[in-house]
């Protein structure tokens, strides 16, 4: 689904996990980025690097700077230092929009859904950056943009098929309960076709039964689509089964980095979970 | 049972995505259709002209316009009066400097100019919003007419300051001027209201009008998603002001004949529109044409009721119309927000099951 708008990074880098899933090379990395706001340092000098197709989680307390990294990614912020190398070349600093037009989609912590607009709508509405149809061609309804909304509509009724939200698919988001607007939400992300999907908290507030079919879809996505995902989670069931990588952040500072095993038995993070006074 | 959508399948995506999906709908579009090309025009004379139809017709073309702005695209606007003066002025000049030009093609350029001068004061919207923005677009009202006011060469120096509209004709028929007859004015702005509508239609319902409905809804998921704000917002001002701009230069060309810009352009008539698509539904096309019937109708159904049936002074009759407009809006707010297309809708709900309760 994603090769025909994002080549490959290296076929001859990377590995297979035991589920027979394949990483690829390094397709996104941080390096040493710095996020100030006035005199609060929010980030500091955090450096990773994100593996195509792999589920790569981001942990740790409150307040630990995790949503700013990820809107450092979705270039929502911009760093007042450091750099941020995507497939290979470093990323100028850019508006939002661009960025998501170099194929990085996301979902918010607080369900940022069109209200006003029919689920449909929301998803179609994920499949813009698809849709190419002149101002023109739109007002009168020829040629491609007819044919483009029929197009994009299939796309978008595959998405609605994978997350099995075909019954709602006319109704106005405004009705739906909490966690069908997360499955939406969801679903407006993947239309878009994301190479990276960043999914902030997207199993918070939930109950047993919606986080096991999040987490169902989660790996769906990265399994099917081979969509690399980056994701914020308090639940530490749930990121310790999903991720493949986990980087650990506090206060702002990076204290770990690693596979879940790694993670679970490194000293720095349970001290920081657990927690120990900073001096 | 009166209103069924039962049976009525779709087959491909395209027969999902038309205008009137449900079978019902379309034919009862082909009859408003039918009515208004074949049967009134035949019976129309100048007092159902002048009080009703062409009103109506050319506030539903500035009511779409404003929607699409306000309603679509959740910018708000009060310039609505500026901007239509504009699109009056345009007229003026456009056929007085060329005399030669036919009807359409000027109020068609008339409407492209007020787009520009639409995205000039839409510039704004970029930085502010809500109510900030509310007043940056007052400042385009003013401004816009103190400066038809004020620069004789708008007028072309007329003594009184107005500006009237010469005669033109179409097909050897006066479409302007103290000659034109009511139906050939009446067609002219059902022509101009058929293809506005549809362009609205066919924008709303694609990939520009999701972008301006995401930004309405939530600008900063829609740019996160890829939508590009400038971009959403200048189309949607520029639309939205050539919309306008066509319905000013129709006011004051085929309706008005003659007109003198604080009186006919002022900050009334935003007013006057603003209520129009609050009351006949924001983001919502047949709401833009339930508004201006509503308002366009209201004021003579009351007087008439008021001086012909109870026999009251006009003056009193006015100050009372005055009253229950501002009161019907108050009501509208409070108890029916998104307006008459929202009761036209649980109508529709209702009569799917009548006679039966479930």
């Amino acid at each position: 689904m994603n090769e025909a708008i994002h080549p490959p990074i290296d076929p001859n880098e990377g590995y297979v996990t035991e589920d027979g899933r394949r990483i690829g090379g390094v397709v996104m990395e941080m390096k040493h980025i710095t996020l100030r706001f006035g005199g609060v340092e929010a980030i500091k000098d955090i450096s990773f690097d994100i593996r195509e197709g792999e589920i790569r989680a981001i942990i740790g307390p409150n307040g630990a700077g995790k949503s700013s990294m990820l809107n450092v990614i979705s270039g929502f912020y911009n760093p007042q230092e450091g750099e941020v190398w995507y497939k290979g070349q470093i990323r100028k600093p850019m508006k939002p929009f661009q960025v998501a037009r170099q194929g990085i989609a996301r979902t918010f912590q607080n369900i940022a859904l069109f209200e006003g607009m029919s689920v449909l709508d929301n998803v179609m509405t994920g499949r813009l950056n698809h849709m190419k149809a002149s101002f023109l061609d739109q007002g009168f309804w020829w040629g491609k943009a007819q044919r483009e909304e029929v197009e994009n509509r299939e796309k978008a009724e595959q998405i609605i098929d994978f997350l099995e939200i075909q019954a709602i698919r006319k109704t106005p988001v405004g009705r739906l309960p909490y966690g069908l607007k997360k499955r939406v939400e969801l679903a407006r992300a993947l239309a878009a076709e994301p190479q990276i999907l960043l999914l902030d908290e997207p199993m918070a507030g939930m109950n047993v039964e919606e986080k096991e079919d999040m987490s169902r879809f989660i790996l769906d996505v990265n399994d099917e689509f081979g969509t690399t995902i980056v994701l914020i989670e308090h639940d530490m069931g749930v990121v310790m089964d999903l991720s493949d990588r986990v980087v650990v952040m506090d206060y702002g500072k990076k204290i770990g980095d690693g596979t879940p095993d790694e993670v679970r038995n490194n000293q720095e993070v349970i001290d920081a979970y657990l927690g120990v006074s900073h001096d | 049972m009166f209103y069924r959508e039962a049976g009525d399948f779709k087959t491909s995506y395209a027969e999902d995505n038309q205008t009137f999906p449900i079978k019902f709908d379309r034919f009862r579009y082909y009859a408003v259709l039918l009515v208004a090309l074949g049967i009134i025009p035949f019976f129309i004379n100048d007092y159902w002209a002048n009080a009703l139809l062409i009103p109506f017709l050319i506030y539903a073309i500035a009511a779409i316009g404003l929607n699409i702005l306000t309603g679509y695209c959740g910018q708000v606007s009060l310039g609505t009066g500026g901007f239509m003066a504009v699109g009056a002025y345009a007229s003026y000049k456009l056929m007085t400097a060329f005399p030669w030009m036919d009807m359409v093609s000027v109020t068609l350029l008339a409407g492209l100019i007020t787009a520009m001068v639409g995205v000039a004061f839409g510039l704004p919207s970029l930085r502010i919003k809500g109510f900030y923005l509310a007043v940056a677009t007052l400042a385009a009202q003013f401004f816009l007419v103190w400066m038809f006011n004020k620069v004789p060469w708008f007028y072309n120096y007329s003594a009184s300051g107005q500006i009237s509209a010469p005669e033109r004709t179409m097909f050897g028929l006066a479409v302007t001027g103290p000659n034109a007859d009511a139906w050939v004015r009446y067609l002219f702005c059902l022509f101009f209201v058929f293809v506005l509508a549809w362009l609205a239609r066919n924008l709303t319902r694609g990939s520009i009008g999701r972008q301006w409905m995401a930004i309405r809804d939530m600008d900063i998921a829609a740019e996160i998603i890829g939508v590009n704000p400038l971009k959403a917002k200048l189309t949607a001002f520029a639309v939205s002001s050539f919309f306008v701009g066509i319905a000013g230069g129709l006011l004051f060309t085929v309706y008005l004949g003659a007109v003198e810009v604080g009186e006919a352009f002022g900050i009334t008539k935003s007013f006057l529109v603003l209520f129009m698509i609050i009351i006949g539904g924001l983001g919502s096309l047949f709401g833009s044409f339930a508004g201006a019937a509503f308002m366009v109708l209201l004021p003579v159904v009351l007087r008439n009721f008021m001086t012909g049936t109870l026999g009251w002074e006009s003056t009193i009759a006015t100050h009372f119309e005055f009253v229950i407009v501002g009161g019907l809006i108050m009501f509208f707010l409070i108890v029916e927000p998104h307006g008459l297309a929202r009761l036209w809708q649980l109508t529709k709900e209702k009569l799917r099951l009548w006679p039966f309760p479930h």
